[in-house]
């Protein structure tokens, strides 16, 4: 490759970064002002690529392009006001992230409205009039359109450094961010802001969408795509800076461009196709950098919440009652196979369940009473799977000991990561959990020769007795419960206590004693562990894993699972967990447009129940027993 | 039902019986024969919207003609949710809630191996329709799995004769990274190699599914100078590659051989911009003139006002085959249908074709020919049927690559 190629790269990688850039400014913008992680970021940047390639046709000729750009900003920023209104207004006294549960029902809901509104097929959109020929540079052809791109990315920036320092506007951005009680104390209208901010966050996004009509067909698998570089751009920038999201995009491009360039090269006899990186090289890039920087590039720590919302109440034991009421559950749920000649599904549906359950627990120990939000506990689940295949399938080990193995290779990982997570916290933290899982993932997808790759292992059958329907669904119960009891009493031993304590004030834990740190290193670990129980049972269960095992979908799931069933109460991720997979199953037979009904059922409950549906039975509860006493 | 249900557990489950007896009613009335089909519907639309239409068709004509063995077929379509763990849930409802005869779908390469492999374990009779991964019928191969669709290793074979006839020294490949892109390129520079032995590789880009960086791709293949380019991407990334490659004017001169991209579901996206000269593999519906081809496009066309994509005829010819094996077991018995699709023939829109004894696969093969531009729309010129059974390896050849299964 010679210095030449490599310049020319780096020209290449400037357009990449102006396209990642746009769309991760929104999300920054957003997040910046009304922390709200938003899924549906990558909707609207995919219904602006579709939105302007309709206008653009429909408009016509050379004026077309430019009015289709513009017009799908436009639509797309009313459509982000809208949500703000009729939305996310309704749940900001709800806890923490449950505007990320409203956000990805929306996301699955856009999905299925781009579908029904353009169809299936992709959409190659117009070439930008003006822009559509290439200019000799260094001996080789670069498009005019890279150039406008990668011209487009420092413009808006600017013209977005200009509206945060100097205008009014900005101004009140920038003060919402920093304190959003003080700018609300000195009469600024939060609402009126945080609508505007939206709008604006997602224009942009629909701007970069737009901009890419000419590069890129319109597809229905946009909104995902788009959505995780988003974040690792945001992250690696540090949050709410925008010159440093623009900084992440052109290193996260240049480094996709330079491992391209490079192509095969060989490093000590061995050849390594540097090309096949690019499949994980953003989250590398925000691994590295969290790890050294925990801010992200020029990010600063995020000031303290002068309210930390209304705090969550203390967790209380269940008491006699409740105890009776679990223990006939469970005993009910042990006779289960017994119905299996009239519903033989049942046991298959419930093991599936199950599974969910302790991945949903482990997460909620970790999440709830531990306070780290992770945004990778796929990566657990995604070891144990694929530690106990491998002990099954390659060592040829039983059943039992397989299990075990996942549990073990899960628990080494999050001892490792968790080691590196837990000096962060808030967002920072969860992305860098995001970061280890798609490392994970992209391991197993390459690493033919002990994971199978892209395909996955197969012929993961447990044997006797758990070969039968009813035996693996008894297993699993068994293991559910093992992992359910554990927890809770991990909770209410004085280990649970420095944990909540950590999580609720770490310097007065500190003051008193408690190695904050090393305490939530242990239950993150724990939980990871656990989880392995969950990836090794599903293993069994579907007799083949694959990298989705490990996917950002699945680590999405377990989060819906949480907030779904409660946040605040130990019951809330076996229920969350429970209706998730219930819900999910039905809807998929029920309609060609099963993500949108879900999404739809998803939404409901969250505006019915801000607190998960644990939340709601808690209120209810409350009520009823006022009630019964006047 | 044995025990009687105790009042407490007979609350838990009550929604499910409901549906139960509601299930068992219809089975019971008509007693068709049950197809369970479960399909990436969500995931992969383009594909298969259309190969659901074509299953329809075929179902409708089937049953209007008397069904099969004077039963009526009734099909069961589900979402797979687009992930194996979904899709072996999906498959244990068809079997156990469902009761089907028969599995039968998938188009995901990971997803058809981990049905295959349940339909192993449980004894069920599976027809693969989609996926192309070699392993389903060869190295993964069981008793108890067949594959319609024409495999990643044919498909690649189908190309070779042009390949090798352009006489080029110097390869560029360019694949999706993962096993479908691997092992077609694997099976390419094989292939190629022994041949044309003086052949060199000059570039490798293996690029993320789904996530191909254009620019930067397209520059480091131009930069290598290759005279022939080997491509693999499809879907958006084969949209994206060859509008850059247009505008860098980088392939201009050079020799492209591409899997698949002569398929409506790739090529008709691509619109004025197909790229002209390209040999390819793919499905040219406008340039098939045998009487079979003609009465399902006729039939299609009629029905549904649309033309066919190669995923109508995939689904078309799912229910077909099916259909053929029924009719030659003489009912639905999962060992009786494994000894029947042994060596079955089906006639499809293609002509006939069969299902291997030896490897489960059907010869069902597909159309070479090179990209044109006509009436603002990409077309394949002077396309060639290719058999199925001309490219695959030797029934003894085949018995080395297929260690576990008979």
């Amino acid at each position: 490759m010679s210095l030449d190629g490599l310049l020319f790269q780096a020209l290449n990688g400037l357009a990449g970064a102006s396209a990642l850039f746009l769309v991760a400014a929104g999300l920054s913008i957003i997040f910046g002002v009304s922390r709200i992680v938003n899924l549906a970021h990558g909707s609207f940047y995919m219904l602006g690529i579709y939105l302007a390639g309709t206008l653009a046709g429909g408009f016509g000729g050379a004026f077309g392009f430019w009015a289709g750009v513009i017009g799908a900003v436009l639509v797309v920023a009313a459509l982000g006001a809208l949500t703000e209104i009729a939305l996310l207004r309704r749940i900001y006294a709800a806890p923490e992230l449950y505007q990320l549960l409203a956000t990805f029902a929306l996301a699955l809901i856009v999905n299925d409205a781009v579908l029904y509104l353009w169809g299936p097929e992709d959409i190659l959109g117009p070439r930008a009039p003006g822009l559509e020929g290439a200019i000799d540079l260094l001996g080789r052809r670069l498009p005019t359109y890279d150039i406008f791109l990668a011209l487009v990315g420092p413009a808006v920036l600017i013209g977005l450094h200009l509206l945060l320092a100097r205008s009014r506007f900005g101004r009140l951005i920038r003060a919402a961010t920093e304190d959003r009680e003080m700018a609300a104390a000195l009469g600024v209208n939060e609402k009126v802001l945080f609508t505007a901010v939206f709008a604006l966050g997602a224009g942009l996004a629909a701007l970069g969408g737009a901009l890419q009509m000419a590069r890129e067909p319109a597809s229905l698998s946009l909104d995902l795509a788009v959505l995780g570089d988003a974040f690792v751009i945001v992250v690696v920038g540090g949050l709410g800076s925008i010159p440093g999201a623009y900084v992440a995009a052109v290193l996260v491009a240049e480094v996709k461009a330079l491992c391209i360039a490079l192509g095969t090269v060989s490093v000590g006899g061995f050849e390594v196709n540097l090309s096949k990186l690019t499949l994980v090289a953003e989250f590398l890039v925000m691994a590295i950098v969290l790890i050294v920087r925990p801010n992200g590039l020029f990010g600063r720590p995020q000031p303290p919440a002068r309210v930390a919302g209304r705090g969550e109440p203390p967790l209380r034991p269940m008491g006699r009652n409740g105890g009776i009421v679990a223990l006939g559950v469970v005993a009910a749920l042990a006779l289960l196979p017994l119905a299996e000649g009239a519903f033989p599904y049942a046991p298959v549906l419930a093991v599936d369940m199950l599974v969910a359950v302790i991945f949903a627990t482990s997460l909620h120990f970790i999440m709830g009473p531990g306070g780290m939000h992770s945004f990778g506990h796929a990566a657990y689940f995604g070891l144990g799977a694929y530690g106990a295949a491998y002990a099954a399938t390659q060592l040829g080990a039983p059943t039992f000991a397989a299990l075990a193995a996942g549990i073990v290779a899960a628990g080494l990982g999050a001892l490792v990561f968790g080691w590196f997570a837990v000096r962060l916290s808030g967002v920072y933290l969860a992305m860098l959990t995001l970061a280890f899982a798609q490392i994970v993932w992209s391991i197993a997808y390459q690493w033919e020769a002990v994971t199978g790759g892209s395909n996955g292992l197969f012929g993961v059958w447990p044997d006797a007795p758990l070969d039968t329907r009813a035996g693996l669904y008894l297993a699993a119960l068994g293991g559910a419960l093992v992992v359910v009891l554990l927890l809770r009493r991990v909770l209410f031993a004085p280990f649970g206590y420095a944990l909540r304590a950590s999580r609720d004030s770490p310097l007065r834990a500190e003051a008193v004693g408690i190695a904050t740190g090393r305490v939530q290193w242990l239950g993150f670990a724990l939980a990871g562990a656990l989880c392995g129980l969950a990836g090794g049972l599903f293993a069994f269960a579907k007799g083949s894993i694959s990298p989705e095992a490990i996917s950002v979908g699945r680590s999405i799931d377990g989060l819906v699972m949480v907030l779904l069933g409660g946040v605040e109460s130990l019951l809330g991720p076996i229920v969350g967990a429970g209706a998730f997979t219930l819900l999910q199953d039905s809807v998929m037979r029920e309609t060609d447009y099963w993500r949108a009904l879900l999404g739809a059922l998803i939404l409901a409950i969250v505006l019915i129940f801000p607190g998960g549906l644990m939340g709601g039975a808690a209120r209810l509860w409350a009520l009823a027993t006022r009630r019964a006493a006047r | 039902m044995s025990a009687p249900l105790s009042r407490f557990r007979l609350r838990l489950v009550l929604p499910a019986l409901l549906l139960a007896f509601s299930i068992c009613g219809q089975a019971r009335a008509a007693d068709p024969i049950r197809i369970g089909e479960l399909n990436s519907y969500k995931a992969q639309p383009a594909f298969l919207d259309p190969y659901k239409k074509g299953m329809e068709l075929a179902v409708d004509e089937i049953n209007a003609a008397g069904g099969v063995n004077g039963r009526q077929l009734e099909l069961i379509t589900r979402d797979d949710g687009g992930n194996p763990g979904d899709a072996i849930r999906v498959a244990e409802e068809l079997v156990t809630r469902e009761k089907v005869d028969v599995l039968a779908g998938t188009f995901l390469s990971h997803i058809g191996l981990a049905v295959a492999g349940y339909a192993d374990k449980r004894k069920v009779f599976f027809l693969a329709a989609e996926p192309l991964t070699d392993k389903i019928t060869w190295s993964d191969g069981n008793r108890y799995t067949f594959r319609l669709r024409a495999s990643t290793y044919m498909q690649v074979a189908m190309l070779m004769p042009e390949a090798v006839a352009a006489q080029k020294k110097r390869w560029a490949l360019v694949y999706p990274n993962y096993e479908y892109g691997q092992s077609a390129v694997d099976t390419f520079k094989k292939l190629l190699k022994a041949a044309q032995p003086d052949v060199e590789f000059v570039a490798e880009q293996a690029t993320p599914l789904g996530k191909l960086d254009a620019g930067p791709v397209v520059q480091a293949i131009a930069d290598a100078k290759p005279d022939a380019v080997f491509n693999v991407l499809f879907a958006a990334d084969l949209a994206k590659f060859v509008r850059e490659a247009q505008t860098r004017g980088a392939l201009e001169g050079v020799f492209v051989a591409s899997l698949l991209s002569g398929e409506p579901e790739y090529l008709d996206p691509l619109k004025g911009e197909a790229p002209v000269g390209w040999v390819v593999t793919g499905y040219p519906w406008y340039a098939i003139d045998t009487p079979e081809h003609k009465a399902f496009l006729d039939a299609y066309r009629a029905k549904y006002n649309d033309y066919p994509r190669l995923g109508s005829v995939v689904g078309y010819t799912t229910i077909k085959s099916l259909a053929a094996g029924f009719a030659k077991a003489g009912g639905t018995d999962t060992e009786k249908l494994v000894e029947a699709f042994k060596g079955l023939e089906v006639a499809g829109p293609f002509g006939p074709f069969q299902y291997r004894a030896s490897d489960h696969q059907a010869t069902m093969g597909a159309f070479v020919g090179r990209l044109g531009v006509k009436d603002g729309g990409g077309v394949m010129l002077d396309p060639k049927y290719v058999d199925g059974l001309s490219v695959l390896p030797s029934d003894a050849e085949v018995k080395a690559l297929r260690p576990a299964a008979d």
